[in-house]
């Protein structure tokens, strides 16, 4: 049966296909700027994905158009097509090929997932406090001040978010750090990220948490550790009490990262 | 009056609800009384003397609409109607206002009922657009916004995608199976009622003080148990829904497994009943998981529980536990019918067998293994355990492999093939291929934790879950509702129409929910009423293709309605087809079968000299010994 089949050439036109969607898509910046040490390897497996996603497309497509081409009926033509049931090795091949590329895809997103989570020795902490519609942040290494819709970080050093809600679930989404968080009532969470470029970003709240959701945003500031100290030394107000009390409630799901050997 | 009264109907029913209403009232204030509280509690979430008529009324509605008086009245004592079978087929168009027990009646009552709610839907994801068109506000405000989205969600998930499927099957499996009816035909008729009740309850919440329920169609705690009134509305409706829903699943469960014809064993059964074999199983195991999760929140708001209050101990996070172990399976339960429709229509417009239809079975049955053990996939950035994460990754990227099977088993079935492309439903179902596979494609890259943290609840989540529910299942309901319409009404479509609607339907898609992915991946969270300046023009150009989207529906409706009225009248097999309930008339009998179908072969014997999948009792006996089922594969 397959020997009846342009098998060559329809390959050939799969690849090309692939080739063809496989530029265009890569080389466009899908995500948007890049600003952590994670962004990069997130979105190299992106693209890696779009090469395969546009293999398997492709070959839809053209298997597709290839029998609507060659086997559409003749207008007047009642007779059936040939009684084939199937074919044994075919059904094997697309039943593993494409379990080998998941799980090839399921290794790969594992390994990225390690080292974005990977710990660091000098991780700086920083609490991000979420309330019906603001940001507010912490800096217990800087003696507990608080700083309100503003967020200054240092370039080049990892930082763990951890997460507070005062009252519904809300997300930390920075989309140049390629990271995001929910910020659950009651839980700690935490996020992990290295910023390396300076500049001012917008932090998104991602999970719908009232009428005031869109507009639930703050800013960031990646900037050099020598300006970071002085920007927080600089602030006045210290994380209010209520919120410390808050936090001492929380119970901490996953206080160590995937990456450290826990999974 | 006092006739109208005592027979079951709208007048009674209409009545029952009334009362039902004022018992559940009057009892909150009685109690309330006696405990010495205040009669009513205004309290923003708790409302009893609102909540309890919620669930007293409609149940009021369906005992008063006759849905209970053959049970009652057995358990009672009293004697029953006798089987006249006046409950049963439609002569007017009045009778499909009425309890009526034929599954062909309550097929066509599920079918427009639902196409009723997903014209409602389809108004409000134009009034999304509207307001998304431009960036800041334009018709409505942040809070009605949230309402809006919320109830689009829930009308078209709970009240059209997954009860059209039923009524779809409703119609066709039976014929298909060769039975009579449904195994359970009261109850069937229940199931339905109950539908239209959850489609109000959700539309009604509109009149709710504080608006319709707006926490989305997830409903996520803590939110959904502080807010308004509304969200009881969306607590109560979906245990209408899903009540209807169980109810027809069990009744599929039993029609399949105890009432196919003689010799129609399971490796004879056409994929569609394969795919209602497969999606009722997972409606009995994962439905209550819904429902207990809004019994919970509904609890944590008027009797004062702590499942999810953090405050007094409860845990934010176990909602999202019980309500995505229902709501993953879920969108099997909206897919896996749409399959069996696209086997159905794929082999008959092809002339093919289906290409490995055993594995397209099997795949099926893996599909409902694997969709129980995926639902995490929704909660990588939620804070539940960091391990869980990898081990829910591998089993979401694994049930690609099922997909992918039924996927090329159709480009297969369309292989050295006779295909037909003058049906609508063929073009549906071909578009049907190419656009389930973006929804697939990006369901994988979903299932990478790495790329989901940076997507997940952006727009690319809105573009993914419109391309498998709206280029997907939407695609196979069009596909299965062109199809067999000739078979329920009797008369022929316009395919000139139909086409336009296709092509309109494709461009529509395409245009609304690719562009999608992108502003998604460059920084839009979805669920907003307002966003960023930089994603404007491509928000006027979505808006601008969902408008053209909605338009094209419009077609779709005349057509049915002016066809169903005036079309040319259908032979009993216009598409030449194979099973059973193309061998009897357009439409077919009162009760299906004159004389009992016989399964003498396997059901896409296409172009197999002398093959038959089933013949009358009454004929020749020259088929007496069949060949073997299943021909040799090649």
């Amino acid at each position: 049966m397959m020997g009846r089949l342009p098998i060559a050439k329809m390959f050939a036109a799969t690849l090309a296909m692939t080739a063809a969607i496989s530029a265009v898509m890569v080389s466009i910046d899908w995500d948007g700027q890049q600003a952590s040490t994670a962004a990069p390897k997130v979105d190299d497996l992106l693209n890696v994905m779009i090469v395969l996603s546009s293999f398997v497309f492709s070959l839809v497509v053209v298997m597709l158009f290839y029998a609507l081409w060659k086997f559409r009926a003749k207008p007047g033509d009642e007779s059936d097509g040939e009684p084939i049931h199937g074919n044994t090795r075919l059904e094997v091949a697309w039943t593993l090929i494409p379990t080998i590329i998941v799980l090839f895809g399921a290794g790969y997103s594992w390994a990225v997932l390690n080292e974005i989570e990977e710990p660091a020795d000098n991780a700086m902490i920083v609490d991000v406090f979420s309330q019906q519609y603001a940001w507010s942040f912490g800096y217990p290494e800087n003696g507990g001040r608080w700083s309100q819709g503003e967020l200054h970080v240092p370039i080049n050093r990892q930082i763990q978010f951890k997460m507070h809600s005062q009252d519904v679930i809300h997300s930390f989404w920075v989309p140049e750090w390629r990271i995001k968080k929910d910020n659950v009532p009651g839980i700690t969470t935490t996020a992990i990220v290295t910023p390396d470029r300076l500049g001012t970003f917008q932090l998104i709240c991602t999970e719908l948490c009232g009428f005031g959701h869109a507009s639930m945003r703050a800013t960031v500031v990646v900037e050099k550790p020598a300006d970071f100290l002085k920007w927080v030394d600089g602030l006045k107000e210290h994380v209010p009490q209520s919120y410390k009390e808050s936090i001492l409630q929380d119970t901490e799901t996953n206080p160590i990262p995937v990456g450290a050997g826990g999974a | 009056m006092v006739a109208a009264i005592k027979q079951p109907g709208w007048i009674r029913g209409a009545l029952g609800a009334l009362l039902g209403a004022a018992f559940g009232f009057a009892l909150v204030v009685a109690l309330r009384k006696a405990s010495g509280l205040p009669a009513f509690q205004s309290e923003q979430t708790g409302y009893p003397q609102v909540v309890v008529p919620l669930v007293t009324g409609p149940l009021g509605f369906l005992l008063g609409f006759g849905c209970f008086d053959y049970w009652l009245r057995w358990a009672a004592g009293m004697p029953t109607i006798p089987e006249d079978h006046s409950q049963h087929g439609a002569k007017s168009w009045r009778d499909y206002f009425r309890f009526n027990t034929d599954h062909k009646v309550i097929g066509i009552q599920y079918i427009c009922t639902t196409f009723f709610f997903f014209f409602v839907g389809g108004l409000m994801a134009m009034l999304i657009r509207a307001e998304l068109a431009r960036p800041g506000t334009q018709i409505v405000d942040a809070a009605t916004f949230n309402s809006l989205f919320s109830t689009h969600a829930v009308l078209m998930i709970f009240v059209f995608v997954i009860p059209v499927f039923a009524g779809i099957a409703n119609y066709v499996l039976p014929l298909m199976i060769g039975a009579p009816d449904m195994a359970f035909p009261r109850l069937n008729a229940l199931s339905f009622w109950m539908l239209p009740l959850a489609g109000l309850l959700f539309i009604g919440s509109f009149l709710a003080p504080g608006g319709a329920f707006d926490a989305g169609w997830t409903g996520y705690a803590p939110l959904s148990t502080g807010a308004p009134l509304g969200q009881s509305f969306f607590n109560l409706g979906v245990q209408f829904a899903g009540a209807s829903s169980i109810a027809t699943a069990l009744n599929f469960l039993v029609t399949i497994i105890t009432m196919r014809a003689p010799g129609m064993t399971f490796w004879r059964m056409p994929l569609l009943v394969w795919a209602n074999l497969s999606t009722s199983l997972l409606v009995v195991a994962a439905t209550p998981f819904i429902a207990g999760a809004q019994f919970m929140v509904l609890f944590d708001r008027a009797l004062h529980t702590n499942f999810f209050q953090f405050a007094g101990g409860g845990d934010v996070v176990s909602y999202q536990h019980i309500f995505w172990f229902y709501s993953h399976p879920a969108v099997y339960i909206m897919m896996l019918p749409g399959f069996g429709i696209i086997s159905e229509v794929i082999s008959t417009h092809a002339r093919k067998p289906i290409f490995g239809y055993r594995l397209m079975a099997l795949a099926l049955i893996g599909i409902v293994v694997l969709s129980y053990s995926v639902w995490a996939h929704h909660m990588f950035v939620a804070g539940m355990f960091s391990w869980l994460r990898v081990p829910m990754m591998i089993t979401t990227l694994l049930i690609a492999v099922p997909t992918g099977i039924k996927i090329f088993s159709w480009l297969g079935t369309l292989y050295f093939g006779k295909i037909h492309t003058y049906s609508t439903a063929m073009l549906f179902a071909l578009a049907f291929i190419v656009t389930f596979t973006i929804g697939g494609i990006s369901g994988v890259m979903l299932g990478m934790v790495p790329i989901d943290i940076h997507v997940s609840d952006t727009y690319f989540i809105v573009a993914h879950i419109h391309f498998v529910l709206f280029g997907g299942s939407v695609f196979t309901i069009f596909a299965g509702i062109y199809h067999w319409f000739p078979k329920m009404t009797g008369r022929m479509y316009d395919e000139r129409l139909g086409r336009i609607h296709f092509w309109g339907t494709v461009i529509g898609t395409w245009g609304t929910f690719i562009p999608m992915h992108w502003i998604g991946m460059d920084g839009m969270p979805r669920r907003v009423a307002d966003y960023a300046s930089q994603f404007g023009d491509w928000n006027l150009l979505i808006s601008c293709c969902a408008f053209f989207l909605g338009a094209c529906q419009l077609v779709f409706l005349y057509n049915m309605v002016v066809s169903w009225r005036f079309g040319p009248k259908a032979e009993a097999n216009p598409w030449r087809a194979k099973s059973i309930e193309w061998l009897v008339s357009s439409p077919p009998p009162i009760f299906n079968f004159d004389e009992i179908p016989r399964v003498v072969g396997g059901p896409y014997e296409f172009g197999v000299p002398g093959a038959r999948h089933a013949i009358m009792a009454g004929e020749g006996a020259e088929v007496e010994a069949p060949e073997p089922a299943t021909a040799v594969s090649t």
